[in-house]
């Protein structure tokens, strides 16, 4: 984190996803127990938590940075850095473990080059897993850009991350 | 607001028929909100506007076979279909104008008296795959609220905590805390200001009971939260669900606004001097967060960090002030006992367990989905009968339960009762209502290591026999997997998991040794094989 004395540099005041930002803490009354909501806000909005971000939210909610980065480290939802333009995430919960999704989960890394928590070189693709999305009668579960897609098969995975991609290219 | 005619009004506004089409959970994944608009364009195309209503409605069960649509003729015969597809929808309303109907033969039905429907009893899920989760009018119109009504104007608080305690009912987060003793505990502390939380951060793998809940009755989870806040004299409450439910938060952000309007939120609930607020709290990825401790950490806006009990959040909870923490489920049977009474639930179900449990059959199963059954049902009839057991021919071999704090159930032991002390006494728990089946392909030493990496990945870091305990343990069936094992190794398992068991601080640590020790114990021969092999 910078120096107390350092003067941060805020994303600049005229962003409009600041503005909006602004909007909510306020709704929240610039309580501190609103982090989290503020938090969550914000990543909507910028995509990922910067650290420039992370201590003009600090200042607005009257906490210090420490505090802030702590709660944003410590939550899997929060990114600190930018993910790709599109994004893939294999659900790893029981259900679908016990259907294989480990093997769609290789899959895919071997497709894309690239392991679970990166990113594509090009930025254009992100590559998760999650804990479990809840939709575990139609296991294995993959979502591709928000999009949930139930029965998946190696098959399907790779036209689907194809047509994911292929738009873009 | 007059509950009486908003009720009369809903029900008069009935057509012949009523195609309703599940548009939430898995069925909205398999594109059944297409399906519902083709549907409305066919009835349209037709001219069948006045005669036919369509709406999306909640979970009807076999997630399994979604998109799910049932169709209901004027003598309350029903017609269930699966797997609908956005093009079938014009072969289903044009059946509806021939008369015998006739099924249209490019469709695939569900027959609806198979041990999957027939078996169950159904209470949390009674409105489920019934009404419009978003339509406050139509959950009014299933009874609801009516409950609320009764105890604001005809039962003291006290009234209704007794009420609670005598049905039963038992926590359904997993523990199985009598609910009625919790309410007690925070109702008997000193006036002031008190919170209610409902925890819907429903983070085991495998269980989507309470996205469900959530997502197909909304309405019925407040109602429950708000009679508790009057039984232990609570003005605000605290709704905290997963980040990862995305349809389950906007359903009740509607459903809040909706009671809002109504009156049914805010100051003064119907006339009487009972305030009471709600808040959303959205959860941010952390599977400790279920834990009640860390759970009000993180509403508070701070890391979902534990802390030791006592002092239970009964005493000092939420900013130091008593907070009653019920799971979803819990709530949403709190509205039926009142409605039809403590001793109608306590008919249901066993001695000690009373009631309905809701679990998802999922993983190597034909049928899976959401089902309801009352307590004391064996698991053969649920995984055999209701489940019809692993597609493919394949042979059941396990049932997991209870998530990364239960345990494997071997299938020589199917005939055992399903409720909170027998389940503890296999080595498993009941769990929030994960229920998922393995068969003869599952490695059970694979299924451990599993559950174990998600206990380390999830632990909080606080203390240390979960924080290390947990990546030796990882390490070490990571060994057998990988047919490294020595007998030594097989010794120190067995005693780290004593100690960690035994010594972590929450419920995430003592709990995370369960799928080891569980399948240490009925699939033993599978660890000898993992040794012996190399060696």
């Amino acid at each position: 984190m910078t120096p107390n004395n350092t003067v941060v540099q805020a994303p600049p005041a005229n962003d409009k996803r600041l503005r909006l930002l602004e909007a909510t803490m306020k709704r929240h009354q610039y309580r501190p127990d609103a982090l989290i909501e503020v938090l969550h806000r914000a990543q909507e909005l910028f995509g990922y938590l910067d650290i420039k971000l992370l201590l003009h939210i600090a200042q607005r909610l009257k906490l210090p940075p420490s505090q802030v980065y702590g709660v944003a480290t410590f939550y899997h939802f929060f990114s600190l850095a930018p993910k790709g333009v599109h994004s893939c995430v294999v659900c790893m919960g029981t259900a679908c473990y016990v259907k294989q999704a480990a093997q769609l989960l290789s899959f895919l890394e071997k497709e894309t080059g690239i392991q679970v928590g990166e990113t594509t070189s090009d930025g254009q693709l992100s590559l998760m897993t999650a804990r479990c999305l809840g939709a575990c009668g139609i296991a294995p579960t993959v979502v591709f850009d928000d999009q949930l897609e139930g029965h998946q098969t190696v098959e399907s995975v790779g036209e689907r991350l194809n047509t994911c991609l292929g738009v873009e290219a | 607001m007059d509950l009486t005619q908003l009720k009369q009004s809903t029900s008069a506004a009935q057509k012949k028929y009523h195609i309703r089409c599940c548009t939430v959970g898995g069925c909205l994944s398999a594109n059944s909100a297409a399906v519902k608009e083709q549907l409305k364009t066919a009835i349209a195309a037709s001219n069948l506007t006045d005669q036919v209503q369509v709406s999306g409605v909640g979970c009807m069960g076999l997630c399994s076979q979604g998109p799910l649509v049932r169709v209901e003729t004027e003598n309350a015969t029903e017609v269930l279909y699966r797997q609908v597809q956005p093009e079938q929808s014009a072969a289903i309303v044009s059946s509806l104008t021939q008369s015998p109907h006739p099924e249209p033969v490019d469709l695939k039905t569900q027959p609806t008296d198979s041990p999957f429907f027939t078996r169950q009893h159904r209470i949390v899920l009674e409105n489920s795959g019934r009404i419009d989760p978003e339509k406050i009018e139509e959950y009014i119109a299933a009874s609801g609220y009516e409950a609320l009504h009764h105890c604001l104007r005809e039962m003291s608080s006290a009234e209704v905590v007794d009420e609670i305690t005598r049905s039963g009912l038992r926590g359904r987060g997993g523990a199985g805390y009598p609910t009625g003793l919790k309410w007690a505990t925070v109702a008997k502390m000193p006036p002031g200001q008190k919170y209610v939380v409902c925890n819907a951060d429903e983070g085991d793998p495998g269980a989507y009971m309470d996205r469900s809940v959530l997502e197909s009755d909304p309405h019925r989870v407040l109602e429950g939260l708000e009679i508790a806040a009057y039984a232990v004299g609570a003005n605000q409450g605290y709704i905290y669900v997963r980040g990862e439910y995305p349809l389950a938060i906007n359903h009740l952000q509607t459903a809040i606004r909706q009671a809002k309007r109504h009156g049914l939120l805010g100051s003064q609930i119907f006339d009487s001097p009972f305030d009471f607020r709600v808040d959303l709290r959205i959860g941010a990825g952390a599977f400790v967060c279920g834990e009640e401790t860390a759970l009000m950490a993180s509403i508070e806006g701070k890391r979902g960090i534990p802390r030791p009990r006592p002092p239970y959040p009964a005493e000092s909870g939420l900013w130091g002030r008593p907070t009653l923490i019920n799971n979803v489920e819990t709530y949403a049977n709190i509205a039926p006992i009142i409605r039809k009474g403590a001793d109608w639930f306590a008919s249901i179900g066993t001695e000690q367990s009373k009631g309905t449990k809701v679990f998802s059959l999922t993983g190597k199963v034909k049928n899976a989905g959401l089902i309801e059954v009352p307590m004391g049902i064996s698991l053969k009839e649920i995984v055999e009968g209701m489940g019809q057991g692993a597609p493919d021919g394949a042979q059941v071999k396990a049932v997991q339960t209870g998530g990364p704090s239960g345990g494997c159930i071997p299938a020589d032991a199917f005939d055992t009762s399903v409720d909170y002390e027998s389940l503890k006494a296999l080595g498993s728990i009941m769990g929030s209502g994960g229920m998922i089946v393995m068969d003869e392909h599952t490695h059970m030493v694979d299924v451990a290591q599993f559950f174990m990496q998600f206990c380390m990945d999830e632990s909080c870091g606080k203390c240390i026999p979960c924080r290390a305990g947990t990546v030796q343990l990882y390490q070490l069936l990571t060994k057998f997997k990988e047919h490294r094992a020595t007998p030594a190794d097989l010794e120190q398992l067995e005693m780290l998991c004593d100690v960690v068991q035994h010594t972590s601080l929450c419920g995430l640590g003592q709990s995370a040794p369960n799928p080891v020790l569980s399948t240490l114990r009925y699939f033993r021969d599978e660890y000898l094989v993992a040794m012996v092999e190399k060696t």
